[in-house]
């Protein structure tokens, strides 16, 4: 090589400036020295979650200054699951994470990625209604950041007061506000589809009505005796999506409006319902701070006046993976986030919007509207569920574009149904669940 | 007659065309990222009646404790290193597999197709950086980027090989030029209009990739700058003024890159270094 | 002038005087110039490859699998969204293979030809080529919102209602095949006019001197001429798009609904959910998709050519 003439190659040369960076990138990437410890936290990024986050890790390390937290975010959504997955198969998972609770959790093997954490004393805090969305075999694996929330028909209530409406406990009687609201000239409900997720909110929401009306739903399905197409209560929420599109009951532009534009929507009175997640509620507060009293919050109805229960949504967890070397610190944190400090901090960062699942939390008088009329649902347990997805391992992926179809009129609520007991087959095989090969 | 109204009717015609077509969209963006949010999602193309150009710069650049300025020198380092090492290892190859014909080439030639056909396996990619103590290296990912980007170069390279007429190795190799003169000093320079097209594309496309970034250089200290424009997206979902000034942002490098080397594109061409 | 962009190396036969000395010369092309480049490419990407098709007879979850044979190839085939998927990946490869190819060579032809402001045509042509398919998608679907979007709103002012670009289902493909045509002729482009410069302006010469008009000419010395930078644009832009996904995934995430999935999306989907082992036996059927279309044509495109 070493006739290699040096001019006229402004490409060797490159080269070697590339080398000189190669081993300067190296340099700096190792230098980490001081007494305090670090420890690292993988959240997902959004605004909500990091402003938490931060501020945990902030009051974390006032109470413990020789441990530092260091945040590190991920997407969300299906990329964010990926990149949870592949850390923990290649061991490069941060000290602690935080993921979702329930079915997501039962797939990424908590029994030979995780510590178990069943009998740190701080689980005491942990509610025991938490519990079994982070417990797989025998061990419980994580304690619970953020708070509950719901799944439900989130509405403008200056539009219901306006048009001297009332809170809706059937199906028809929705269906009656709804035409109420268009003859008003507003948008009845607002859908969303450009946000696929969005889109599952009549099945997913529909769901304390399915197990109402048959209760033991979820054991069933995750055995593979039951089906969406074929129980009649559970494949209402598909067959209420469809009615709703049929009716001509959605804003114009449903199919290309985002999550972020429904909730302007619904701020500005643009629309009167839309069945989203309470997550909602921080980020309208982020943005209309002024409004957030305007909203309130009901279940999606059913057909049976005299249940009406709330679809509700734990906390996600965090959790230790086995791969990390700083257990000790790791676990005074969790004990932080498990603690009644732990939830002061987080209603400082982003408000309460939701109950919390540790011991001793107490929500300030001045929460939300909508969070007001969530907490009488969630302090009577015969007036809610949670969600399918925590109470059964099996969640198909293909639900949010099954959903986009139904609701656009693309797919009959018959065949949507059908598609969807047909993805989650794929899940259950996944996860070797018995009744399914 | 005929030849003026075409060179500027014509002329003109491309231009309007290409006016709406390309630069309107491009303005759009520009002006969005000057307006403030609340304009800015109004999504019209109007001129800003509230500038904030500076304040959507300094809030984009001071995000997420100035990711954007890591992951800036993150992605300028990959780029350089691996599309250097790219070129040349990619340039050696295709000058012998052009010239020197075995019963291997069918399979080489396939193999090189594969690289451009078949998708990474994250996760035994992953397995082995970490057997090589690369995972979560810049070093790392800048060889899984030359692995990546070494068949396109190699096809494009040989394309242009060939149109080097052989006698000039063989007057080279007459003057006592061994094999590693022969490529460094005869052919490599022949290749200059060749390589700056490979510089340019292979600039571009290392430095908007977000996939192997996102799955080989984990960690937001090592983000590079699509992996910022994959966090804003999420984070700055109703905010499309800072969501474009991002982009806008990011669009530089490859854009300075490209006024730098057009000349030479444009050059090297007419020098008629690929006539033969 | 024979350029090949795929398999065997024609250059040889024309130069058939040369053709034995070459033997005893072949220290000139050492074998060992694969070396540095086959190393980086065989730890990288064949290794890993071949480890990844192992698992696509398996049910993978990363830490464990089971072998499970066929099982994955079968489950594929009979995804719902697979036929859907099959007839649009090809719809959408031909479609922007064949934009790329005749509108990046009338523009090459353009842009060597003597009209003004070539240098602003040239560099505004080829600057969406500089940009990031995430950021183009993010720009486009809002360009193309069909109620607030600036397409529709200029449409609407000369009388015309624009479509729903991208979230009615007749549409949605081919919007971002647009897209994708509009951000990547730049580069077939360049390609074209490497091609066209490199082609010896004394038969354009000759051609004038006998009369031939300039579509003559173009019709039968640049189209012929420019077959190498043809194939290669052919190549390059059919396997783009039979494999695109980062536009799609970007601008409709393969939606509405299911309408808009390509292979490549179908497989990310399947991935994304945690089927590891199925979305590398989509992997597998996509390779051997590709490869059943590309290998057979770049032979065709190098035999018309060593005919030619």
């Amino acid at each position: 090589m070493n006739t290699t003439p040096k001019r006229r190659w402004p490409v060797i040369a490159g080269s070697v400036t590339a080398a000189a960076l190669i081993l300067t990138g190296c340099s700096a990437g190792g230098g980490e020295s001081s007494d305090a410890k670090t420890i690292t936290w993988l959240v997902d990024n959004t605004e909500n979650t990091i402003t938490y986050a931060e501020k945990l890790a902030e009051d974390f390390n006032a109470a413990n200054p020789d441990i530092k937290v260091e945040i590190e975010t991920r997407p969300q959504g299906g990329d964010g699951d990926n990149i949870v997955k592949t850390k923990l198969a290649t061991g490069d998972m941060a000290d602690v994470f935080s993921y979702n609770t329930g079915s997501l959790f039962q797939q990424i093997n908590p029994e030979q990625n995780l510590v178990p954490l069943t009998s740190e004393p701080y689980m005491d805090n942990v509610l025991d209604s938490y519990k079994p969305v982070v417990t797989s075999g025998s061990e419980v694996y994580g304690v619970p950041v953020g708070t509950g929330s719901a799944g439900g028909v989130m509405y403008n209530k200056k539009v219901y007061e306006q048009l001297g409406l009332s809170v809706p406990k059937t199906w028809d009687e929705f269906m009656e506000n709804s035409r109420k609201i268009k003859d008003a000239g507003i948008d009845p409900i607002i859908q969303t589809y450009q946000t696929t997720w969005t889109s599952q909110l009549f099945v997913l929401g529909d769901f304390a009505n399915v197990a109402a009306a048959n209760p033991t739903f979820a054991e069933d399905y995750t055995a593979n005796k039951v089906k969406y197409a074929t129980d009649p209560a559970a494949i209402k929420g598909f067959e209420h999506q469809e009615e709703a599109f049929k009716a001509g009951l959605f804003n114009e532009d449903f199919a290309s409006a985002t999550y972020a534009q429904g909730l302007e929507k619904l701020v500005n009175g643009e629309g009167a319902h839309y069945p989203i997640l309470s997550f909602a509620l921080p980020e309208i507060q982020v943005s209309y701070p002024d409004k957030i009293n305007d909203l309130g919050i009901f279940p999606l109805p059913s057909d049976d006046a005299s249940k009406n229960p709330l679809t509700v949504w734990l906390p996600g967890g965090v959790y230790l993976p086995k791969s990390t070397q700083n257990v000790e610190e790791a676990k005074k944190f969790l004990a932080f986030i498990a603690s009644k400090e732990g939830c002061d901090s987080q209603t400082e960062a982003v408000g309460a919007n939701g109950p919390y699942l540790v011991e001793g939390c107490d929500l300030p008088d001045d929460v939300p509207a909508a969070v007001k009329d969530m907490l009488p649902f969630f302090e009577d347990e015969s007036k809610n569920s949670p969600a399918l997805e925590f109470l059964s391992p099996v969640k198909g992926p293909a639900l949010e574009q099954i959903t986009v179809e139904v609701g656009s009129g693309i797919r009959s609520a018959k065949d949507g149904a059908a598609l969807y007991d047909e993805d989650v087959k794929k899940q259950a095989q996944q996860l070797n669940l018995p009744g399914w090969n | 007659m005929t030849a003026a109204l075409k060179r500027y009717g014509v002329g003109i015609l491309a231009i309007a065309v290409t006016v709406v077509l390309f630069v309107i969209p491009l303005l759009f963006m520009a002006l969005t990222a000057m307006k403030d949010r609340r304009e800015a999602n109004k999504l019209e193309f109007s001129w800003p009646t509230n500038f904030a150009l500076i304040e959507n710069f300094q809030e984009v650049l001071s995000a997420r404790r100035f990711m954007l300025v890591t992951a800036f020198i993150n992605s300028t380092i990959l780029t350089v290193a691996s599309v250097a090492i790219m070129v040349i290892l990619a340039a050696m190859v295709a000058w012998v597999l052009q010239r020197r014909r075995s019963r291997w080439n069918p399979l080489i030639n396939f193999l090189i197709l594969s690289g451009l056909i078949i998708p990474p396996a994250v996760v035994p990619t992953i397995w082995v950086l970490q057997g090589l103590g690369l995972f979560k290296t810049l070093p790392g990912l800048i060889l899984i980027e030359v692995a990546f980007g070494l068949s396109f170069c190699i096809m494009l390279f040989r394309a242009f090989i060939s149109t080097i007429p052989r006698e000039l190795d063989e007057a080279a190799v007459i003057d006592g030029c061994g094999p590693v003169r022969l490529f460094f000093r005869v052919i490599f320079p022949l290749l200059r209009s060749v390589i700056v097209t490979v510089i340019v594309v292979q600039s571009v496309a290392v430095f908007n990739d977000f996939q192997h970034p996102l799955y080989f250089l984990p960690g937001d200290a090592n983000a590079t700058v699509q992996l910022t424009l994959f966090n804003f997206q999420s984070q700055f979902t109703t905010a499309y003024n800072l969501l474009f000034m991002n982009i806008l942002l990011i669009t530089i490098p490859p854009l300075v890159m490209y006024l730098f080397f057009n000349r030479q594109i444009v050059a090297g061409m007419t020098a008629g270094a690929v006539k033969g | 002038m024979t350029t090949n962009t795929t398999v065997a190396a024609p250059a040889g036969r024309t130069l058939t005087a040369a053709a034995p000395k070459r033997r005893q010369r072949k220290s000139s092309y050492p074998y060992w110039f694969y070396l540095p480049a086959a190393l980086v490419y065989t730890t990288l990407f064949l290794v890993p490859t071949f480890a990844s098709f192992f698992f696509s007879f398996t049910r993978w979850n990363l830490t464990e699998f089971t072998w499970i044979g066929m099982d994955n190839f079968v489950q594929f085939f009979s995804e719902p969204a697979l036929l859907k998927g099959l007839t649009n990946t090809f719809i959408y490869g031909v479609v922007t293979s064949t934009l790329k190819v005749v509108l990046g060579m009338l523009l090459a032809v353009l842009l060597t030809s003597q009209i003004i402001a070539r240098g602003y045509l040239r560099s505004v042509i080829f600057f969406p080529v500089l940009l990031s398919s995430i950021g183009v998608g993010i720009v486009f679907t809002v360009l193309m919102d069909p109620s607030r979007g600036m397409i529709n709103e200029a449409l609407a002012v000369v009388g015309i209602e624009g479509p729903k670009w991208l979230t009615d289902p007749a549409w949605a493909l081919m919007s971002v095949a647009f897209v994708d045509v509009w951000k990547g002729v730049g580069l077939a482009t360049v390609i074209f006019i490497a091609g066209i410069v490199s082609i010896p302006q004394e038969y354009f010469e000759a051609a004038k001197v006998d009369g031939a008009s300039s579509f003559k000419s173009f019709w039968n010395i640049t189209v012929p001429l420019a077959r190498p930078a043809t194939a290669t644009v052919i190549i390059l832009s059919l396997i783009g798009g039979l494999r695109s996904f980062d536009l799609i995934w970007a601008m409709t995430k393969g939606g509405p609904g299911f309408t808009s999935d390509v292979i490549a999306s179908v497989i990310y989907k399947q991935y994304q959910a945690g089927f590891y082992g199925l979305s590398t036996a989509g992997n597998v059927v996509l390779f051997l998709i590709v490869t059943a279309v590309i290998v057979p044509l770049s032979m065709i495109l190098n035999r018309k050519e060593v005919e030619a």
